[in-house]
């Protein structure tokens, strides 16, 4: 398989902040690569400094065999990109827009854009400023899939859509993915589109790539085991791939990453009475995955019989 | 048939798919020869990569569920015969180990379960008496 995306140890500051760490990233052709990472653990700078649009402090990235640096026109004429919020020059119109965006390509396919432009009932007259969030997002996928790119970039392309709209939205990539051999790289938020959409996922955690793997392993590695202690639970259990722990009172909520026998050893010779192995959906894994250390919730409000705490909190 | 994919639940997507047309068979809701989606009209249709659709396929084709025939899709293949009656007997005393150890663990008595499964026989086609040669 050839690397369409291929990253070495790219690395980023932002004034003293490390956004993004030694990052090593490798995109297969015709894969969907999912992206993902809570705000700020350095998506889109990554997805910037694949485009050339952000400069590495060190490393390099390659697309389609060639450095982003030097990519010759002809290279760069097969990559698509779509930024976050979908912006667009507001005083065009569709069809002017569709006439910008084509002529930076020499390859430009107006059936399908006009199929595209159709199936969302879009007309080439609309102004661009009139056009609500979603017209919006769909007008950028038709400029960016007009080209016929073989790699697709796009950075949370369905945020703040609504879910119909966001589904067309999904619905359109699944028949990009259809035309063969076509790379997308993908952010998102949202893990039900990811589990349906990517073949692979990465989560950037503070700018270190902590999983890359396929979908399914990754949920499949990562599980939740609640143990039932007689007396109190323990409190400080350690072993290789703890995520978290958490001991209420007779329970130890442990979060694993790649469970097997020795980490299974581990938690057995806690002896405890019971031991449920409880399996996460894609969201549920990337929220255990990624929240850290869990802390106590602050009280937000509470019946008045408990107020005194929150009360006495409050006088202090 | 229509299939369903829910990315809220805990078994993955193929796997779900799995289950949904190992289910229609033994509900009888597809027979042998019976054609699934293709590949491409059920990603389509679920807004599902089609690689997962195909690990499902593969999947259910693996296990002799269905046949690919090239050129022509995917189709729901004639009840496994290659297995020996000694096999299929073991694999079907597992499972109902497992629907047992469940039972027992629930609170049922034998009798109660008896009664449930009587109930429930009839919403599934077997295979009818005779047929089976082995």
């Amino acid at each position: 398989m050839t690397d369409v995306i291929r990253t070495e140890r790219l690395t980023k500051h932002y004034g003293d902040k490390r956004v993004v760490d030694c990052l090593n990233l490798r995109v297969e052709q015709g894969q969907v690569y999912g992206l993902l990472g809570r705000n700020g653990a350095g998506k889109s700078t990554t997805i910037k400094m694949l485009l050339g649009m952000v400069q590495p402090d060190s490393g390099n990235v390659t697309l389609l065999g060639e450095s982003v640096d030097s990519l010759c026109p002809e290279t760069r004429q097969r990559i698509a990109y779509i930024a976050e919020g979908h912006p667009l020059y507001n005083w065009m119109t569709v069809g002017q827009a569709v006439r910008f965006a084509r002529s930076f390509y020499t390859q430009w396919n107006d059936t399908l854009l006009e199929q595209i432009l159709d199936h969302f009932e879009l007309s080439r007259r609309q102004k661009l400023r009139r056009l609500s969030h979603g017209q919006r997002a769909q007008v950028s996928l038709a400029l960016a899939v007009a080209p016929e790119p073989e790699l697709l970039i796009l950075d949370d392309p369905t945020l703040g859509l609504d879910t119909v709209v966001r589904r067309d939205f999904l619905e359109s990539l699944i028949q990009i993915i259809h035309r063969k051999g076509r790379t997308i790289l993908f952010s998102s938020h949202i893990l039900g589109d990811v589990e349906r959409m990517a073949d692979r996922i990465g989560i950037l955690v503070d700018g270190v790539l902590r999983v890359d793997c396929p979908t399914d392993k990754f949920r499949e590695s990562v599980k939740k085991l609640v143990l039932d202690f007689s007396g109190p639970a323990p409190e400080d259990f350690t072993c290789p791939g703890l995520v978290e722990s958490w001991q209420v009172g007779s329970q130890l909520e442990l979060v694993l990453v790649g469970y097997n026998e020795a980490q299974r050893q581990a938690v057995e010779a806690l002896e405890p009475r019971n031991i449920e192995v409880v399996e996460l959906n894609l969201e549920e894994a990337f929220i255990e995955y990624t929240r850290g250390r869990r802390r106590s919730l602050p009280l937000f409000a509470s019946e008045p019989s408990h107020d005194q705490t929150v009360g006495d909190q409050g006088a202090a | 048939m229509q299939f369903q994919c829910d990315t809220t639940a805990r078994t993955p997507i193929y796997r779900q798919l799995i289950d949904q047309v190992r289910r229609a068979v033994a509900r009888g809701g597809l027979g042998p020869g019976d054609r699934l989606p293709s590949v491409r009209q059920l990603s389509r249709e679920l807004v599902v990569n089609p690689n997962t659709i195909a690990r499902a396929y593969a999947e259910l084709e693996r296990e002799g569920t269905v046949v690919t025939q090239q050129g022509r899709g995917v189709f729901v293949a004639q009840p496994r015969t290659e297995l020996t009656k000694k096999v299929r007997r073991e694999r079907l005393g597992e499972a109902l180990d497992r629907l047992l150890v469940e039972a027992v663990h629930l609170g049922f008595t034998a009798n109660e379960l008896q009664a449930m499964m009587t109930d429930r026989l009839g919403q599934f086609s077997f295979v009818s008496e005779g047929n089976d040669s082995r």
